[in-house]
């Protein structure tokens, strides 16, 4: 991975427009089954969250933060879930909370996430978001609030500085042979 | 301090004494397994990464079920990749259409898990093999692909919530009622990131293929793992598996001790749940199944990961046999195995129910995604056994699923509206 597609890695600010859901967004509305027959990222992102908010790929524009509540990504593990949310142009999705599947699918595809209740309760769609990963902060520009995230566990902080999953276990396996 | 089942499994897996709940371990894994839907992205990334070996060729399953027989040109193509890398990597566990089954129903029959495993599964549904009595769980491609590579997998140790069901159950009510019962009482992400330890006298009281119902389920109330004890029907489904399968030969028996530490310990009177239905479109948003009966239907399903082995079957085929399915309504059944159907023909099941009027599938996921095999127009409504009714499931955003047993399922498709066996009038429970 690249370090545009690291997460986490140092120096990360970003900053965009919000797209605002609920909670319990499930991964058949970010990229709805009958559209798996490909893992092609851009015809996966032409149908980002069609089923329930149609606009959405109309809308977004590169650099834009998807905002939503708690329990983010339930349901399947279809990986072609981040891989959507990331190829539509969103830079970071922001969340009360993620479910397990996709909370693990989202650092292997280097999608940025984060986890601040606080923020994801209060941004609405329209509201410009800067999220700073390295101070570990999420500024609501339009509202002029600031709130603190959750870092990530060490163990999964190294997978992200070591460029994602594959990148690591292949330096496993190479020490493994050489030892 | 004790141990839970799911820590003692991840002990052994990592090759330590004792694990604990938040620690995050490298477990070997026993078995590794994806479908046409996420291997052909796990498959890329493989490659991408530049491995060229698998750890276990035998290790490995590739289940292609989710759009077989191949529902159009593009699916056909993702399940030509799979089909190509087995052959490349000589994966032992890959199954043809015609020996294909609906991955969680095929690998356990198969005899391709055993008690004490760690089995991942690029399919949330992965949490299926807790029925018997082994930690499983769903994953992404990516995890698929680094454990085809590494043969481990990272794992953070979850803590355990106990569910302790007591009581005879009430007529008609099956452990997918038990489940339904139970992620309507603590929502979407009440088992979030956590084991679901199903015990108590009603769940031991269960066949083997509704205990693997209730695991099936975990997810559904975000979970990363379900599981039964070990028992003797566990030991008696196992020593059926095919003679030389690892459930045969292999597996160690894990148990909870008394002083293990449980996140929760959720107490339910298993007497009291009555036949449960999901309402559009959570599966937490739970009602007994006679409370609906104004609830009128276009289609039923019967079958899948959740409820597409024998057991499930039968119960349908007992409230159909000899009627006829109502006129407004079309009966899809899904069996989860090509062994499900041989079975199903030989005991007269498949005759009551396509005498009924259903028709019946080859083994695929099918509608149960909004595949393909049963989808569903705007405006309409299915009772379906499967385990989502998430916006736009099983077709258009407009129309809706309502999730339940088989014997719902069976007696909502002669009402033509959700209906409960009693409700129209079938006798006691077969």
């Amino acid at each position: 991975m690249t370090a545009e597609t690291t997460q986490g890695g140092r120096g990360m600010v970003f900053e965009g427009t919000v797209h605002a859901y609920g909670r319990d967004v499930d991964t058949d509305v970010i990229i709805p089954a009958r559209h798996l027959n490909t893992n092609d990222p851009a015809e996966l992102a032409s149908h980002c969250m069609q089923d329930i908010d149609e606009e959405f790929v109309r809308r977004v524009q590169p650099g834009d933060i998807m905002v939503a509540l708690e329990n983010f990504g339930c349901g399947s593990s279809r990986e072609h879930a981040p891989v959507a949310i990331k190829h539509a142009g969103v830079s970071v999705v922001v969340a009360a909370s993620f479910a397990r599947i996709f909370y693990r699918n989202a650092i292997n595809t280097g999608l940025p996430i984060v986890v601040c209740p606080q923020a994801a309760a209060e941004a609405r769609t329209g509201d410009r978001l800067r999220v700073d990963l390295t101070a570990g902060t999420v500024e609501n520009l339009t509202r002029g609030t600031t709130y603190g995230v959750e870092a990530f566990p060490p163990f999964m902080q190294e997978l992200i500085d070591r460029g994602g999953l594959l990148p690591y276990v292949k330096s496993r396996l190479a020490a493994e042979a050489a030892s | 301090m004790g141990s839970t089942i799911t820590e003692k499994i991840l002990a052994r897996a990592a090759g330590r004494d004792v694990v604990q709940a938040g620690e995050i371990i490298e477990a070997q894994v026993d078995l590794a397994l994806a479908n046409d839907i996420t291997a052909p992205l796990a498959i890329a990334e493989f490659e991408k990464a530049g491995f060229t070996k698998v750890f276990d060729p035998a290790r490995i399953a590739l289940v292609p079920d989710h759009f077989t027989p191949n529902k159009d040109i593009k699916a056909a193509g993702q399940s030509k990749k799979v089909r190509e890398f087995a052959r490349r990597h000589g994966i032992v566990n890959y199954f043809e259409v015609g020996r294909v089954g609906i991955e969680h129903v095929l690998l356990p029959d198969l005899g391709l898990v055993a008690p004490g495993d760690v089995v991942i599964g690029a399919d949330s549904h992965t949490c299926t093999y807790g029925g018997v009595a082994a930690f499983s769980t769903g994953m992404g491609s990516t995890d698929f692909a680094a454990a085809m590579a590494w043969g481990h997998v990272w794992l953070h140790v979850p803590q355990s919530i106990k569910f302790v069901y007591s009581g005879r159950l009430q007529p008609w009510v099956t452990g997918k009622d038990l489940i339904l019962h139970t992620i309507g009482l603590i929502g979407v992400d009440g088992a979030l990131y956590q084991a679901m330890e199903f015990t108590g006298d009603a769940v031991e009281g269960l066949s083997m293929d509704e205990r693997f119902t209730m695991c099936n389920m975990a997810i559904e109330a975000g979970g990363k793992s379900g599981i039964v004890g070990f028992d003797e029907k566990t030991a008696r489904y196992l020593s059926a598996r095919p003679e030389g399968s690892r459930a045969r030969l292999d597996g160690q028996v894990f148990k909870s001790d008394p002083d293990a530490e449980y996140a929760r310990v959720i107490e339910i009177d298993a007497a009291a749940v009555p036949p449960t239905v999901s309402k559009p479109h959570l599966p937490s948003n739970t009602a007994a199944a006679a409370d609906l009966a104004d609830i009128k239907i276009d289609q039923v399903v019967i079958g899948s990961c959740t409820n597409g082995r024998l057991a499930d079957l039968r119960q349908a085929a007992s409230i159909l046999r000899g009627k006829k399915v109502h006129p407004d309504v079309r009966v899809i059944i899904l069996p989860g195995t090509q062994q499900v159907c041989l079975d199903a023909a030989a005991d007269g099941t498949m005759q009551a129910l396509i005498e009924a009027g259903c028709a019946f599938s080859t083994p695929t996921c099918g509608p149960c995604l909004g595949g393909h095999m049963g989808i569903l127009a705007e405006g309409e409504r299915a009772v379906s056994t499967t385990n989502r009714n998430f916006v736009g499931r099983m077709g258009h955003t407009g129309s809706e699923v309502y999730l339940a047993s088989p014997y719902v399922a069976a007696a909502s498709a002669l009402a033509g509206h959700i209906a409960t066996p009693e409700m129209i009038g079938a006798g006691g429970r077969s």
